[in-house]
């Protein structure tokens, strides 16, 4: 029998404990960067004066007012949401159907080309995006619509469709993949067609994961800084009301973000500004992580099964 | 993997030690002198770029620039902790009265630059004239003016609704603008476009026909124009030019000063000269800025 050499058994523990560093690291980023944030906003949420639910739903948003200044991000919220949801709505069609199509109808050869195209768009720098949006759709919004200025919610949601659905695409292809080839020969012996299989067979076994593939692609809309700072038109505006259709596309917004980027590297460290702008960081770190949590669970959901 | 962070290792130790040869250099070479620059936070940038670039080409002075407002930096002179006090405003009298009680000499203002807000329409806009108060009306947060038809004009691709440009809320061109045209103690009205920098306004506005924006007048280009600003109505109305600047009839500019405690000599007026030099002025453009009259 082979006796290991002490210099080995050491190496090997070592290796072993630096790998385990580097999983841990991960988690520990998260909390440290959680605290962080938390930390830099707190002095202004136990001040006494700062009123968490008048920070949620009032509007005025004048943060370097000498005489007045007021916190309100209700627009930016619904800036941020407008943004989302109408890029989900041009994303999640064109995400699906791309999984659909790269996972089930395409030859083999096609299907390498595709997934490297697609995870190119994903390599595409977000500034870049913006810049695009600044530009060619700021024309083509304007020449399209007749829209006075093209810096707009759809502008910022074309550019955020594009930026997710290399996500949505990659995912749910896997979700697709994952669904048991039996079920398939299943289908085919039953002599379905093709749209049968799909929308009988695959869409319900993979629902969970593609669910999955949606929600990360929110994810990434919710947190997209560069490209909608550009985009969007940076305007403190809800472009909400009442009436159908309810949101109007092409309403100048500001989202949380943006608002984040543009502001907080012209103020003055600890002071009331510098501080909410930390409280707008640790909304949208609970928002992004309620989400990715949902997704992680429903993927969590899929295999438990 | 070694080697390579070594190499960098070496790299880091050379980079650390030449700052550190260079810094011994102007501070312990026993015939170097540091000029205090204090005041206006509107001149920071360009106080900043001119130190620098003036310690560049002489290495024995070191202009140390700081900011915290031009009442900061008048007070700084008087006490005597600044040399040069930046001021975006002329010293009200009781500073004058006050640096004359302690110095025993008139303090020396010295025009370095102007500021002055150009307000830019896309050049097919037929409006060609505007008033601060229709402005008030237009940017204020109680503001009644959303329609171009309320000024009497048609934009040209027919959209009526004015679309306001604005800066960022911690820019100096917004403060300065706002305390222009708003009424004292009123912000901006929510839901303007708000672009982070003085040459995307200027190029927005060029892409908008029915815009509205505010920004340096170095900025302009072929794709908009500057409108004539008079202070009410009835009043004459004033191009944005540097002589009308100059002669304060425009109404959206003012001088950036320094200011002396008497006739400056030796180190600080040389800086104060070169500042006023080509080269100087070079960098007042480059800041946004409108060079000093010559005279």
């Amino acid at each position: 029998m082979l006796q290991r050499s002490k210099y080995k058994v050491i190496r090997e523990a070592l290796i072993e404990w630096i790998i385990r560093i580097c999983g841990i690291s991960a988690v520990v980023f998260v909390f440290a960067i959680f605290l962080f944030v938390f930390w830099q906003g707190k002095g202004l949420i136990f001040s006494g004066d700062f009123d968490f639910w008048k920070f949620l739903t009032t509007k005025e948003w004048y943060p370097a007012s000498e005489n007045n200044p007021r916190y309100g991000v209700y627009a930016l919220i619904a800036g941020t949401v407008s943004v989302t949801v109408l890029a989900m709505i041009i994303a999640v069609p064109f995400g699906l159907g791309a999984a659909l199509f790269i996972s089930e109808f395409c030859s083999p050869k096609l299907k390498e080309t595709l997934k490297i195209v697609i995870e190119l768009l994903a390599a595409i720098p977000s500034v870049v995006w913006g810049f695009i949006g600044l530009t060619i759709m700021n024309h083509l919004i304007m020449e399209l619509f007749g829209a006075p200025i093209g810096l707009t919610v759809l502008n910022g949601a074309i550019i955020l469709a594009l930026m997710s659905v290399p996500i949505i695409v990659s995912i749910g292809e896997d979700a697709l993949q994952a669904v048991p080839d039996s079920y398939r020969e299943a289908g085919i012996g039953l002599g379905v067609t093709r749209w049968q299989m799909v929308y009988k067979v695959l869409l319900p076994a993979a629902k969970n994961g593609l669910l999955a593939a949606v929600l990360l692609g929110v994810g990434r809309a919710i947190g997209e800084t560069m490209a909608v700072l550009m985009a969007t038109g940076h305007a403190v505006h809800i472009p909400f009301d009442a009436e159908f259709p309810f949101l109007h596309g092409l309403d100048s917004v500001r989202t949380l973000t943006a608002t984040i980027a543009a502001e907080l590297g012209e103020t003055a460290r600890d002071s009331s500004h510098y501080q909410v702008l930390f409280i707008i960081g640790i909304l949208l770190f609970t928002i992004t992580f309620a989400v990715n949590l949902t997704a992680d669970l429903i993927v969590k959901g899929v295999k438990g099964k | 993997m070694y080697s390579l962070t070594v190499l960098a290792g070496t790299l880091i130790l050379v980079g650390c030690g030449k700052k550190t040869t260079n810094g011994d250099q102007s501070a312990g070479g026993g015939n170097s002198v540091e000029i205090q620059n204090a005041g206006s936070d509107t001149m920071v940038n360009l106080a900043q770029a001119w130190a620098e670039a003036y310690g560049a080409a002489n290495n024995n002075v070191a202009v140390a620039v700081a900011g915290g407002g031009s009442g900061t930096g008048i007070a700084a002179l008087i006490n005597g902790t600044a040399d040069i006090a930046n001021c975006s405003r002329a010293m009200k009298s009781s500073e004058l009265t006050k640096a004359v009680d302690t110095h025993g000499q008139d303090p020396k203002q010295h025009v370095m630059g102007l500021d002055a807000l150009a307000v830019y329409v896309h050049k097919d806009n037929p409006l060609d004239e505007i008033t601060i108060e229709q402005l008030g009306g237009i940017y204020g947060e109680d503001g009644a003016i959303t329609k171009w038809s309320q000024l009497g004009v048609k934009s040209s691709d027919g959209n009526d609704e004015i679309i306001r440009i604005s800066r960022q809320s911690n820019s100096g061109t917004y403060v300065y603008f706002k305390e222009t045209v708003v009424p004292k103690g009123k912000e901006f009205k929510l839901g303007s476009r708000d672009l982070h920098g003085s040459k995307d306004v200027v190029e927005l506005v060029g892409n908008t026909p029915s815009a509205i924006g505010y920004s340096g007048m170095g900025y302009a280009t072929d794709h908009v124009k500057m409108l004539k600003v008079a202070l009410k109505k009835g009043e004459a109305y004033y191009a944005p030019t540097l002589q009308n600047s100059l002669d304060k009839k425009y109404p959206i500019a003012r001088p950036l000063y320094m200011y002396t405690t008497g006739e400056p000599t030796g180190h600080i007026k040389s800086y104060i000269d070169w500042c006023l030099t080509d080269a100087g002025q070079k960098i007042v453009v480059d800041n946004g800025y409108i060079p000093a009259p010559k005279n």
